[in-house]
């Protein structure tokens, strides 16, 4: 059980304990895109970034991935946590000013502007809908591909995927788009179930895990 | 020909001695460097020239050929090094090779071929005696002049896995680290670790299940090819570094990660992996001890990330070259989940020279905390383009004047460990290279990449130069390096090309410092290096770019004008080959270059046999973009 300073309280955790699930666990407020719990941690969005460490040797860490080590001093709103938070968020801005989510963020943070080129990117690639689809729906149907500015979430090979059973957990968790069904361009849609309003789902499992409540081709069926 | 498995430290000792004594007592060795460098400006034809001559003059058994890795000096390749006078024969062509090999069979020097030193107009015999090889201090290059590296007989000749054999039937494992850490040997892939602590943190896993060692080859600057010329001229040094680590540390497998792109060191390393294997100094209980240790070639997908220690892993794994948070770090929790090490080429390389020759005598080079030599690849604008071996602790300027031939008036800066490097002013070039002291300096030591410029380098146009390179490399994981560095690019792409506004040095430091600290792996930790080193070192050149609109270096073609000087001798080359119209003029008389129409191609400049074209650093009008919130 390694024991830690959080912003100077003292907390005892268990072995495994991430540095995020031990501040919120004290009431101190990290916020997270990338994280949700039962989902394994990713580290892609950085916004939960935590000093740790002393003097010269003090550097952030993601506290989503970072592990409580025994006698580890944390910092979860030290004037440069609050300054690269506040980097991130502008840039989150600049590239999905969209997202309701990122919105707020940049409220709370009091980000008022950006500084860079306009973007309308919508997806922030936190992985999310990867993750809950590969570790929660026991899919697999979608993964990234490319990389650096190239990096994007697909299908394999771009096709529509035969492993996907539309349950539209991917969609439920995203935390950037919010118009989330793009089945009015069945092209740019992940999902694309609506198309021919049929319930798909229903046919083939008897569990449907479904998210996309209400959904419009149980709707249908229903009636 | 060797055959059979050495089952015993004699059996090795005595093909050692076997090996030796077939070799012709006093003949003449023609040593060609053939690698990658080499055959790619004509080695493979100095050498069939040279098995031609020595055959058609029956001189067979007075003159050998060895054909070996890279010696260094690529500038002058393809190059012939004469043993055993050491007689250097520089840029030779296939016409001169039949008077080199006779020279050779009667012991003498073809006087008009040797190097002629530029500096003083004398030509030198031997390879120690010039200048470029002087300062060095060649431990491991030296040894790439020694083998044939398709022959393992080669290396066992020249006392080739001699320092294993005495570590594993002289030294106990945990003796072994202690040599190690006494020398002080640092990881040679830039980071500095000390390696004998990285082996101890292995040690002291729990055995009974894998161990990993890896050598990562993985080398991915633009410019620098240090661990390339040690995989390609020395494969055998590696994997006898590793089976010491491995019988140091308790692994029983081993991986050479190799770069695609590099189809050469990929082909040598397979040779030496098995005919390692086959006189049984990889595999099952080796030398007769129970030590019993394998390794496995893997073949890069071509990632510039997959140098970082996690991602590299991943790639192993067969995954996408991804990196992850550490801890657990590899020697915790490594290549399917076990035990892992991974030390650069050039660190592997160095140990059988350590337990060879002793901690103390490893020490003696270099200066305390930074000790033994580090190679260097010296590009840009130097004389003698090429590998540089060097004692730690040297300056630049030895270096850069000295070996490189630089010549100190027209030297701008250095830019030391590749694209996450930083650039060093020439006014500092009196720093210490070394770990910590290129660190303070806003640089890195990096794998060794040294590129030299001169003052026809825009600094702000370098910085986007490598901002891009990063850009392109980048996982993508991290969102503040995915986007951090697009924007770093984003803006210094505006400024040259004549967008810049005067705050945008601000949020560029601003920006730079955030990647910096919240980004994941190394990559994203050290991307904002030629940003924030430039701003530091070269801030007047950004401010020339955003307030007075010019490039002093002329390079940014946004902000520079092209101008036809009184030289011009009216004979319309230029106006022929302009592809937009843009000049105009009587013959006989000077051309006019309209700027209007001027898409600054640079034909002109090309075409021009007076040099009437030139480049004027100068202000123009152009459009302006502003990027921000449209509100």
């Amino acid at each position: 059980m390694p024991s830690l300073t959080i912003n100077g309280v003292p907390v005892r955790v268990e072995e495994g304990t991430t540095l995020l699930e031990a501040a919120r666990f004290l009431g101190f407020p990290i916020p997270t895109l990338c994280h949700m719990d039962g989902l394994e941690p990713y580290g892609a969005c950085r916004l939960c970034v935590v000093e740790i460490g002393e003097g010269s040797g003090a550097r952030l860490v993601t506290s989503c991935t970072y592990p409580a080590v025994e006698g580890l001093r944390v910092r979860t709103a030290s004037k440069r946590v609050l300054r690269a938070r506040r980097m991130i968020i502008e840039l989150l801005l600049a590239s999905s000013p969209r997202s309701r989510t990122i919105q707020d963020l940049a409220s709370a943070y009091g980000v008022r502007q950006q500084r860079f080129r306009q973007e309308n990117e919508d997806c922030i690639l936190c992985g999310l809908c990867v993750r809950v689809c590969k570790e929660q729906m026991m899919a697999g149907a979608i993964g990234f591909s490319g990389r650096g500015s190239k990096r994007k979430i697909v299908t394999p090979f771009d096709e529509t995927s035969e492993v996907c059973r539309r349950c539209g957990a991917c969609m439920y968790v995203c935390p950037a788009c919010q118009l989330r069904c793009t089945c009015a361009e069945p092209e740019r849609a992940l999902c694309g179930a609506c198309e021919n309003l049929q319930p798909p789902c229903t046919e083939r499992h008897d569990d449907m895990m479904c998210y996309m409540a209400p959904c419009v081709a149980c709707e249908i069926d229903r009636d | 020909m060797i055959s059979g498995k050495l089952d015993s430290l004699t059996a090795l000792e005595s093909l050692r001695a076997r090996l030796r004594g077939e070799r012709p007592r006093d003949a003449a060795v023609i040593v060609i460097p053939a690698g990658t460098c080499g055959r790619a400006s004509g080695a493979e034809e100095i050498v069939a020239a040279a098995e031609e001559v020595i055959q058609e003059d029956g001189l067979a058994d007075r003159v050998l050929l060895r054909v070996t890795g890279c010696h260094g000096w690529c500038e002058m390749e393809p190059s012939i090094l004469v043993e055993p006078r050491r007689t250097f024969y520089p840029r030779v062509k296939p016409g001169d090779v039949p008077r080199i090999v006779a020279a050779a069979a009667c012991g003498t020097v073809a006087e008009e071929l040797l190097y002629s030193d530029s500096k003083t107009d004398q030509r030198i015999e031997r390879q120690e005696d010039i200048p470029f090889y002087q300062k060095q201090v060649r431990t491991l290059l030296g040894r790439n002049e020694r083998v044939d590296p398709t022959r393992i007989g080669d290396y066992i000749a020249e006392g080739g896995y001699g320092a294993f054999a005495r570590a594993l039937h002289q030294l106990a494992p945990s003796r072994i680290i202690e040599e190690i850490k006494a020398a002080g040997l640092r990881g040679r892939g830039g980071g500095g670790f000390p390696t004998g602590r990285k082996w101890e943190m292995l040690a002291a896993q729990p055995d009974g299940q894998d161990k990993y060692v890896v050598c990562n080859g993985d080398e991915g600057d633009p410019g620098a090819y240090m661990d390339r010329s040690l995989l390609e001229g020395n494969p055998h040094a590696i994997i006898e570094g590793m089976l010491i680590g491995a019988y140091a540390t308790g692994a029983n497998r081993g991986v050479i990660y190799v770069r695609m792109e590099y189809p050469l060191a990929i082909r040598h390393v397979a040779m030496a992996i098995e005919q390692a294997r086959q006189i049984g100094l990889l595999g099952d209980s080796i030398l007769g001890s129970s030590f019993s240790f394998d390794i496995s070639l893997v073949r890069g997908a071509g990632a510039f990330v997959c140098g970082e220690e996690t991602a590299l892993i991943r790639s192993i794994e067969g995954e996408v070259g991804e990196p992850r948070q550490r801890p657990p770090y590899p020697v915790q929790r490594g290549i399917r989940g076990r035990p892992t090490l991974i030390n650069n080429v050039e660190t592997w390389a160095n140990v059988p020279v350590i337990i060879e020759e002793g901690a103390e005598r490893f020490a003696r080079i270099g200066t305390p905390g930074n000790t033994g030599t580090k190679i260097f690849s010296l590009v840009g604008k130097v004389r003698n383009t090429g590998l540089v071996e060097v004692p730690m602790g040297i300056t630049l300027a030895e270096i850069v004047y000295d070996i490189g031939g630089a010549s100190a008036t027209a030297v701008k800066a250095v830019q030391t460990g590749g694209p996450s490097g930083g650039c060093i002013p020439a006014r500092m070039f009196d720093l210490r290279v070394d770990y910590d002291s290129l660190q303070a300096a806003g640089a890195i030591m990096g794998s060794g990449g040294m590129i030299v410029m001169d003052q026809g380098t825009c600094m702000v146009d370098i910085a986007r130069y490598f901002t891009r390179f990063l850009m392109d490399e980048s996982c993508g994981k991290c969102f503040t390096c995915r986007k951090g560095i697009q924007r770093m690019h984003e803006i210094l792409d505006d400024i040259t090309n004549g967008r810049g506004k005067p705050q945008d040095l601000d949020l560029l430091e601003e920006l730079a410092l955030a990647v910096k600290d919240t980004t994941l792996c190394g990559l994203g930790q050290t991307a904002p290096n030629p940003v924030l080193s430039t701003l530091r070192y070269f801030r007047d050149e950004y401010l020339e770019h955003i307030v007075n609109r010019r490039c002093p270096a002329g390079v940014c073609t946004a902000l520079v004008s092209f101008a036809i000087s009184e030289d011009c001798t009216g004979c319309g080359r230029c106006a022929k080959v302009c592809p937009t119209g843009a000049i105009a003029g009587e013959r006989g008389r000077r051309f006019r270059i309209d700027p209007e129409k001027c898409i600054k191609c640079g034909a002109c400049r090309d075409a021009c046999r007076a040099g009437a074209v030139g480049v004027v650093p100068g202000p123009e009008r152009v459009e302006r973009k502003g990027r921000g919130c449209p509100a």
